[in-house]
């Protein structure tokens, strides 16, 4: 037979070289099944829609020192008619750990009830766990509506 | 020949049953003062039973949408005949089983049982531990009730701060930036069919090991026991020490069938994704003490985010703990002594921290 003839060192060369086709080919089959599996694992990006103005009341809605959150976009904001008669929009996305924040009258301040962080009505981080302030947006009166956009896009 | 033994002799025939027979006619447990914490196991396999049964029930009515979720909860707590006990018993053994399997760990943490050549029946144990944490936190989310959904917002975030992996992690558990419906699917998909399929793969590794190297006996019994040969206590597994695990589990299902019929399980509100989280939002009470912990930590450490160094401490803090047949491998003593120290130390700051968040305004 062939093998007869074979030197043992070519013998273990070509053994290398099969283990290395093998050992290869498995290694490339399990990344063409595990790469589309980890790209599936993970959606597709959503656009987000909160470019243009978003009507979030009416005037006369809200009463002095109170709050409402509305939808803005994919996210809650938050709009305060303050005690001085102003209205402030800002995220109502606590920058701690994402709950929702909300108006507290009695504090004249933002609340987040998860874990007690505080933020002024235009978003300033005052005291609690957040580590930043809430994105503060622009609030347009137009008529008796109250629009509500990203800073910059007037 | 009787038919039950041609049935026996057909089955040996096959696979040898007369050694299974022989093994369980032959397995023991020993007696001592500490014997009483080896029930507790055989307790978190009945729970998971129960949760296995009454989680196929529920599967019958649920649905997993942020439309319908909810609505088809209440149904099966208002509608369906005994829906509410399903569900109740489904919540409350949850919460049970979290319990003792804590309680099942720790025993055997401060007995040492994880010793050589325990130490994979360990690990596998801490696996199915925080596999039922993992049971507990889907589960939760399920109902779409504002507690679980905000619950699930800072969870879910808390996993995302983690760094590298931390966006992935965040996109891969919420299905999106945001939790959504899309986040209720995943968790549904989660809690009945990837953590059920893991948990009984280690269920069965973690079962088999007890059988290979049987119940551990604490140092102290076993240095007691070689000084005096003639105190070493054991009985039969079958039926001695089986029908004392079965007055257990009794007692299991009497605590669970009062809790479920007296406090039925709430449902609370309906989940706003666009409404304020509202006060006396808060975990599971078992998350409660890394809730309240977090809530201590200040913003800013230095120049390091507080949230980010409690989320990584807590990390570091559960794998350490994960191994610790590692370090204390019972050559030395002192190390054994340090060992139970820090245990008493995380068992008395779990148990400050939890009541401290239940009893602090």
């Amino acid at each position: 037979m062939n093998n007869q003839t074979t030197a043992p060192q070519e013998l273990a060369e070509r053994r290398q070289a099969l283990r290395l086709f093998l050992g290869g080919g498995v290694i490339a089959s399990l990344a063409s099944f595990l790469y589309p599996i980890l790209r599936y694992i993970l959606p597709p990006k959503t656009v987000e829609q909160t470019s243009e103005s978003v009507l979030a009341a009416r005037v006369g809605e809200l009463k002095p020192n109170t709050g409402k959150v509305f939808r803005f976009g994919s996210r809650p904001a938050l709009l305060t008619l303050t005690s001085d008669g102003k209205y402030h929009a800002i995220s109502a996305v606590c920058t701690h750990l994402n709950c929702t924040v909300q108006y507290r009258s009695d504090l004249h301040n933002v609340w987040c009830a998860c874990h007690n962080g505080m933020y002024t009505p235009d978003g300033a981080n005052i005291s609690g766990p957040p580590p930043r302030p809430l994105e503060a947006y622009d609030v347009v009166l137009k008529g008796d509506e109250i629009y509500v956009r990203r800073k910059g896009n007037g | 020949m009787s038919a039950a033994g041609r049935v026996k002799d057909w089955l040996d025939e096959r696979f040898g049953w007369h050694e299974i027979r022989t093994f369980i006619e032959h397995k023991t447990v020993p007696v001592h003062r500490f014997s009483y914490w080896y029930f507790l196991g055989g307790m978190t396999l009945f729970l998971f039973t129960i949760q296995v049964i009454t989680g196929i029930l529920l599967l019958l009515y649920y649905r997993p949408t942020p439309n319908d979720a909810f609505e088809s909860v209440q149904y099966i707590m208002t509608q369906v005949p005994f829906g509410w006990l399903i569900r109740s018993i489904h919540s409350w053994s949850a919460n049970l089983m979290v319990f003792t399997a804590a309680a099942h760990m720790f025993s055997v943490f401060f007995l040492k049982s994880y010793r050589k050549p325990r130490e994979l029946t360990w690990l596998s144990g801490m696996l199915l531990l925080f596999l039922t944490l993992g049971f507990g936190f889907s589960g939760y989310l399920l109902p779409w009730n504002t507690l679980s959904f905000f619950a699930t917002k800072v969870g879910t975030d808390i996993a995302g701060l983690m760094p590298g992996l931390g966006p992935w992690i965040l996109t891969f558990l919420r299905g999106g930036e945001d939790v959504t419906g899309a986040t209720l699917t995943r968790f549904f998909g989660f809690h009945v069919a990837v953590l059920p399929g893991i948990a009984a793969t280690l269920i069965a590794l973690h079962l088999l090991l007890v059988q290979r190297f049987g119940m551990s006996v604490p140092p102290s019994v076993e240095a007691a026991w070689q000084a005096r040969p003639g105190d070493r206590k054991e009985i039969r597994f079958f039926p001695n020490f089986l029908l004392r695990e079965l007055m257990a589990w009794y007692v299991v299902l009497a605590i669970l069938g009062g809790l479920a019929a007296l406090k039925p399980w709430e449902l609370g509100v309906k989940a706003d994704p666009f409404g304020a989280a509202p006060p006396g939002i808060r975990p599971e009470w078992y998350f409660m003490f890394m809730f309240q912990s977090l809530k201590f930590i200040p913003a800013k450490i230095w120049i390091f985010d507080g949230e980010l160094l409690g989320v990584m401490g807590f990390g570091a803090a559960f794998l350490a703990w994960t191994l610790v047949p590692f370090f204390d491998t019972g050559r030395r003593g002192w190390v054994q002594k340090f060992v139970t120290g820090v245990g008493v130390f995380g068992l008395g700051f779990i148990g400050v921290m939890t009541l401290y968040a239940y009893t602090a305004k």
